[in-house]
C-alpha cells in the first residue's frame, strides 16, 4: 500500500464513517428518549435511497402507498383510543376529522402530488425537488411506526422494546422487497464536480456527505442545547416520569425522536445512493455499523458515538483493502472487544434496584 | 434446501403435548412419546405422508433451539438473536470433519458441541455482566460475523457450502430416510425438554428463575448470578449446536443461509409465539411457526404476484402485535383450560446440617468506625456499634441519616471506605454480598423482593441455596432428589416457624404485604443465619400486622436469633429492641436502651427537627 492508496482509503473510510455517524446519532437519540434500540433505522436509509431512485426513473415509489397504509392504521389505532375514553369521546367529532386529515389526507395529497410530478414532469424534476419529496414521503413513517409499534408498550422493558424493534425491522425489510424488488439502484450524484487535492481525487458527493454530516451534527447540538423541544427531549431522556410531571408529553417526545431519526436515515440514504448500489436490505447493515459506533459511545454520548462510527468507517475501508472478503467479519467482530471494554469500564448494575 | 421444510400438517404432536401440564405430569409426556413412536410406522391407509414427516423433523429441530431460548429469555431474562449461528457451528463442525477427514459424525457432534460451548462461554463471560440490551446487541453482531465467516472461508465451501455429508449410523442402524432420523430428532427434543424441566425444578433451577428478579436479592442468598447467566447461555447454545448437528445429517448438506441473523430472529419468534416462559411453549411455537411459514409461502406469492421472502412481513407484524396484546404466548392459553398440577407432597426428610451458633451474649457483629464517602459526601461518618448473640438491635434515624447506607455496608451491597465490620471476629467489610451470605448473614429487603410467580415454599427454599450442593449436571440427571427433599422440608419448617405453614403452595405474589414481609423473614431464616438483618420490616404494614411482626421477632429472639433492624417507626422499635442506635447526617448521635434514647435531647432534636433553644431547655426541664 502506498500513500495514494492509503489516502483514497482514508477518504472512503471518512465518507462512509460520516454516514455511520449520522445513523449512530439517530440511534443514540432514539434510545435515550424512548429506550428503543432502533434496529429498523437502516430501513429508512434504504427507503430513502430507493424512493429517490424510483423518482429518478419516473416511477411512482411504493413508499407513497405505504405511507397511506400506515396513515390509515394510525387513524384506526387513534380512533379506537379516542372512542374508548369517555372524556375524549365527547370531543370525537372534533378530533377525528383532524386525525383523518393528518394521517390520511396528507399522505393522499402527497401521493397525488408525486403521481402528477412523475407523470407530467418526468425526468425534468429538479434534483432538490426529488430530494425534498423523498424526505416528505419517508420521514413521516418514523412517527407512524412509533405510534403503531412502540407507543402502546412505551413503559415496557428495554428487552421487550428491542424484540418489538426487531419485529418492525422484519416487517419493513419485507415491505421494502415488495415495494422495490430485489434489484439494487443508484442515483445521480448531487454534484459532478471533483477536485484534485495533492494527487487525491475528491468527489463532489463526498464533500456533500462530509459537509452535511458536519452541519447536521452542529444543528442537532443547537437543537438540543437551545430549543425548547430539544430540551424537552433531553429531559425525557434523563427521567421519563419527571418529564411527564413537568408537562412534557413523553409520547410526543418519542414521536419527535422517531421523526428526527427517520429524517436522518432518509438523508443518509439520499447521500449514499450515488456512491454505492442500494438494495432493499442494504440499510440494515449500514444501520448496524452505526450501532457499533453508538455502542462504542455506550449509547449515551453523541460525540463519542460519532467518533466511534467514523472509526468503524475507517476500519471497514482499510480491511476491505487487505481482506475484502472478511470486511464484515472484522467490523462486526470489533464489537466484542468493545463490549469487553465497556463491561470493564462500567460497574455491574443491579437492574432490579429502582 | 430451505424449501424442504415447508409442508402442511396438523399440529398433532402439539395437541398431544398439550395434555401434559395437568394433574399427572408424566402421563402426557409418555402419551406424546408413544404417539411420536408410532407415527412413522403407521400402515398404509393411515400412513403419514413423507411431507408431514419432513415437516415434523423440522419442527423438532427448531424446537430444540427455541427450547434454549425459553431457558435464556423467558426464564433467565436474557435474549439472543444469534442462536442460528450456534446451530451453524454444530452443523459445520460435523459437515467439515466428516467430509474432509472422514471422521465419524459422532466425533463431529462432540467437536461441534465443544466449540459452541467454548465460544458461548467466552461470549457469555464478556457480555453477561452488562445490563439488558448489550447482550442482544452483541448477539446480533456475532450472529452476523459468523454468518459472513461461514460464507467466506474456502475450507467451508464459501457460500456454496458443503455437500455429501454422510448418513448417520446409530449402532448399525442407518438413519438415511426422514422416517428413521425422525426418531433421533424427537428423542433429542423430548430428552431436552425433560432435562430443562428437571433443571428448573431444582436448587439451581430456582436460582435461575431468581435471575429475573434482579441480582440484588439472588446475590444476598449466595447465588452467583453472573456465573448462572453464563451457564444457561452455554446450555442454550449447546442445544442449538445439537440441532445443527441433526440438521446437517438430515439435509446431508449445509450452506450459510439458514444460519444467518434472520433465522436467529425467527427462533426467538418461535419461543415468543409459543410462550417464552414455558418449556412446552418452545415446541408449540416451533410447530405453529413452521406451519404458518409453510402456509404463507404458498399463499403470499399468489396474493402478491411475485416471489420472495415476504412471510417476514407477516412475522414482523405478528410479533409486534403478540408482544402488545399477548405476551405470554399461545401455550398459556392452552394451559388455562387444564387443571393446575398438584403440588408435590412433602415427605419426611432428614434435617439439613446447621452451622455452629455463637453462645448467648457473645459478640456477633462489630461495626467499628465504619465510614462511607460518595465523592465529597460523607454518608456514614465513623459509626460504631455492636450486636451480641440473642439481641435485637434497632438502627434508627430520620430520613437521610445514613441508616440504609450502614445497612448496605454490613450486608455487602456497598464497600466501606474505611473502618471495619466484623462478623464473629472475621473482617467482612470488603467482601461481596455473596461471600457475606455464605458467612451467615440473612437479610430482608425494604421493598419486598419475591418471585411472585413461584410458590411460597419455593421462594423460601431459595434462602437455603447455600445449604444445598447439587449442580447443573446432577439436577439434569435427577440425582438431587434427596437433597431437594431436605431443602423443601427445611423451607416448610421455616414457614411453620413464622406462621405461614398453611400457605405453602400459594403463589407468593398473591399474599398480602404483611405476609410477604414475613415470607422474606422465613427465607432469610432458611439460610440458617447467625445474624438476621431486617431492612424497614414494618414499612407499609397496618397496625395489626406490625403487632404480629413484633410478636414473631420476639419469638425468634427467644429461640436465640440475633437481629439488627433498620427502622423508621419509633413505636415499633420502642417495645421490641434491646438497644437502639440513632443516626443523623451519617453520624451516630445516641445509643442505649430504648427508654433512655427516647429521652435523649439530641435524638429529640433530630426527630422533631429545627427546635430552637427555648424548647430544648423546656424539654430538658
Amino acid at each position: 500500500m502506498d500513500f495514494s492508496i492509503a489516502a483514497i482509503l482514508l477518504q472512503d473510510g471518512i465518507t462512509s464513517g460520516a454516514i455511520y455517524a449520522l445513523l449512530a446519532l439517530a440511534l443514540v437519540l432514539v434510545f435515550s428518549v424512548t429506550r428503543v434500540i432502533l434496529i429498523p433505522q437502516g430501513e429508512f436509509v434504504s427507503y430513502g435511497a430507493l424512493t429517490l431512485a424510483a423518482l429518478q426513473t419516473q416511477k411512482l415509489p411504493g413508499t407513497c402507498w405505504l405511507l397511506v397504509v400506515l396513515g390509515i392504521a394510525c387513524l384506526l389505532a387513534d380512533s379506537v383510543r379516542v372512542l374508548r375514553r369517555p372524556g375524549e369521546r365527547r370531543q370525537a367529532w372534533r378530533t377525528l376529522p383532524v386525525l383523518a386529515g393528518r394521517y390520511v389526507l396528507l399522505p393522499l395529497a402527497l401521493l397525488a402530488v408525486t403521481q402528477s410530478l412523475v407523470l407530467h414532469q418526468g425526468a425534468d424534476i429538479p434534483l432538490w425537488v426529488q430530494v425534498a419529496l423523498t424526505l416528505a414521503i419517508v420521514t413521516p413513517m418514523g412517527p407512524m411506526v412509533y405510534r403503531l409499534a412502540f407507543e402502546p408498550i412505551a413503559e415496557a422493558g428495554t428487552l421487550l422494546l428491542l424484540i418489538v424493534s426487531v419485529g418492525v425491522h422484519f416487517a419493513m425489510v419485507g415491505t421494502g422487497l415488495l415495494m422495490f424488488g430485489a434489484e439494487g439502484s443508484r442515483t445521480t450524484p448531487f454534484s459532478d464536480a471533483s477536485w484534485s487535492v495533492g494527487g487525491l481525487n475528491v468527489s463532489g458527493q463526498s464533500v456533500w456527505v462530509l459537509g452535511s454530516a458536519a452541519l447536521l451534527i452542529v444543528a442537532l447540538y443547537l437543537f438540543f442545547d437551545r430549543t425548547l423541544s430539544g430540551k424537552a427531549l433531553r429531559a425525557t431522556a434523563v427521567n421519563r416520569l419527571g418529564a411527564r410531571l413537568v408537562g412534557i408529553g413523553t409520547a410526543q417526545a418519542g414521536r419527535l425522536a422517531f421523526t428526527l431519526a427517520a429524517a436522518l436515515g432518509v438523508w443518509c440514504g439520499v447521500l449514499v445512493a450515488p456512491l454505492t448500489t442500494i438494495y432493499y436490505d442494504s440499510g440494515f447493515l449500514m444501520g448496524l455499523k452505526g450501532f457499533v459506533g453508538a455502542i462504542i459511545g455506550g449509547l449515551g454520548s453523541y460525540p463519542v458515538a460519532a467518533a466511534g462510527a467514523v472509526l468503524v468507517g475507517l476500519l471497514e475501508s482499510y480491511s476491505s483493502f487487505w481482506a475484502s472478503a472478511y470486511k464484515e467479519v472484522i467490523v462486526f467482530t470489533l464489537i466484542i472487544p468493545v463490549l469487553l471494554w465497556r463491561s470493564l469500564a462500567s460497574p455491574a448494575l443491579d437492574e432490579g434496584e429502582a | 434446501m430451505q424449501t424442504q421444510d415447508r409442508h402442511d400438517a396438523t399440529a398433532l404432536t402439539v395437541s398431544a403435548g398439550g395434555r401434559r401440564a395437568g394433574w399427572r405430569p408424566w402421563f402426557g409426556l409418555v402419551a406424546l412419546a408413544l404417539l411420536l413412536a408410532v407415527l412413522p410406522i403407521l400402515p398404509h391407509p393411515v400412513r403419514v405422508p413423507e411431507y408431514w414427516i419432513t415437516l415434523l423433523n423440522y419442527i423438532g429441530l427448531y424446537a430444540l433451539v427455541a427450547l434454549g431460548l425459553v431457558l435464556l429469555t423467558g426464564i433467565g431474562g436474557m435474549t439472543s438473536f444469534g442462536q442460528a449461528a450456534f446451530v451453524g457451528i454444530g452443523a459445520y463442525a460435523t459437515a467439515f470433519l466428516s467430509t474432509q477427514y472422514g471422521i465419524s459424525p459422532w466425533l463431529g457432534l462432540i467437536a461441534g458441541v465443544a466449540v459452541t460451548g467454548l465460544l458461548a462461554l467466552g461470549l457469555g463471560a464478556i457480555t453477561m455482566r452488562l445490563s439488558g440490551h448489550y447482550l442482544p446487541l452483541g448477539t446480533i453482531a456475532w450472529g452476523l460475523s459468523l454468518y459472513f465467516l461461514f460464507g467466506n472461508l474456502s475450507g467451508l465451501g464459501q457460500y456454496d457450502g458443503i455437500n455429501g455429508i454422510p448418513v448417520l449410523n446409530l449402532l448399525g442402524w442407518h438413519l438415511e430416510s426422514g422416517r428413521s432420523i425422525f426418531y433421533l430428532i424427537w428423542f433429542c427434543v423430548l430428552a431436552a425438554v425433560v432435562s430443562v424441566q428437571f433443571l428448573l425444578d431444582s436448587r439451581v433451577g430456582r436460582a435461575i428463575r431468581a435471575l429475573k428478579g434482579g441480582s440484588l436479592m439472588a446475590e444476598a442468598f449466595g447465588i452467583h448470578t453472573g456465573w448462572l447467566r453464563v451457564v444457561i447461555f452455554v446450555y442454550a447454545a449447546v442445544l442449538a449446536a445439537i440441532s445443527g448437528f441433526l440438521y446437517a445429517h438430515l439435509q446431508r448438506s449445509v450452506n450459510p443461509t439458514p444460519f444467518g441473523l434472520n433465522h436467529g430472529i425467527e427462533y426467538l419468534f418461535m419461543a415468543v409465539v409459543g410462550g417464552v416462559s414455558q418449556v412446552w411453549g418452545a415446541v408449540l411455537g416451533a410447530a405453529l411457526l413452521t406451519l404458518l411459514q409453510d402456509w404463507l409461502q404458498s399463499l403470499l406469492p399468489q396474493l402478491l404476484g411475485q416471489t420472495g421472502n415476504f412471510e417476514i412481513i407477516v412475522y414482523g407484524v405478528l410479533l409486534v402485535l403478540l408482544l402488545q396484546y399477548a405476551r405470554d404466548g399461545v401455550w398459556s392459553y392452552l394451559t388455562r383450560w387444564l387443571p393446575a398440577p398438584a403440588p408435590r407432597a412433602l415427605g419426611p426428610a432428614p434435617a439439613l446440617p446447621q452451622r455452629a451458633k455463637p453462645e448467648a451474649g457473645a459478640l456477633v457483629l462489630e461495626v467499628d468506625a465504619v465510614r462511607k464517602t460518595f465523592g465529597g459526601l460523607v454518608a456514614v461518618n465513623d459509626v460504631s456499634f455492636s450486636v451480641r448473640a440473642g439481641e435485637i438491635i434497632g438502627l434508627i434515624g430520620p430520613n437521610g441519616a445514613g441508616k440504609s447506607t450502614t445497612f448496605n455496608l454490613v450486608s455487602g451491597v456497598l464497600r466501606a471506605s474505611a473502618g471495619q465490620v466484623r462478623l464473629c471476629g472475621e473482617r467482612i467489610e470488603q467482601l461481596s454480598a455473596r461471600a457475606i451470605a455464605r458467612r451467615g448473614i440473612g437479610r430482608t429487603f425494604q421493598h419486598v423482593r419475591l418471585l411472585p410467580g413461584m410458590s411460597v415454599l419455593e421462594n423460601v427454599a431459595l434462602g437455603a441455596h447455600l445449604r444445598g450442593h447439587a449442580g447443573v449436571v446432577r439436577s439434569v440427571l435427577r440425582l438431587n432428589r434427596d437433597e431437594e427433599a431436605r431443602l423443601m422440608a427445611e423451607a416448610a419448617r421455616q414457614l411453620e416457624r413464622v406462621g405461614l405453614g398453611s400457605l405453602l403452595h400459594e403463589e407468593a405474589g398473591s399474599l398480602a404485604l404483611g405476609q410477604q414481609r414475613i415470607l422474606e423473614i422465613a427465607r432469610a431464616l432458611c439460610a440458617d443465619p447467625i445474624l438476621l438483618l431486617l431492612d424497614e420490616p414494618a414499612a407499609g404494614l397496618r397496625y395489626r400486622e406490625k403487632q404480629q411482626l413484633a410478636q414473631l421477632l420476639k419469638q425468634l429472639q427467644a429461640e436465640g436469633v440475633s437481629v439488627l433492624l433498620v427502622e423508621h417507626d419509633m413505636d415499633f422499635v420502642m417495645n421490641l429492641t434491646d438497644r437502639l442506635v440513632v443516626m443523623e447526617f451519617g453520624t451516630k448521635i445516641a445509643e442505649g436502651l430504648p427508654q433512655a434514647v427516647s429521652q435523649d435531647p439530641a435524638v429529640l432534636e433530630a426527630y422533631l427537627g429545627g427546635v430552637d433553644e427555648d424548647t430544648v431547655v423546656e424539654a430538658q426541664a
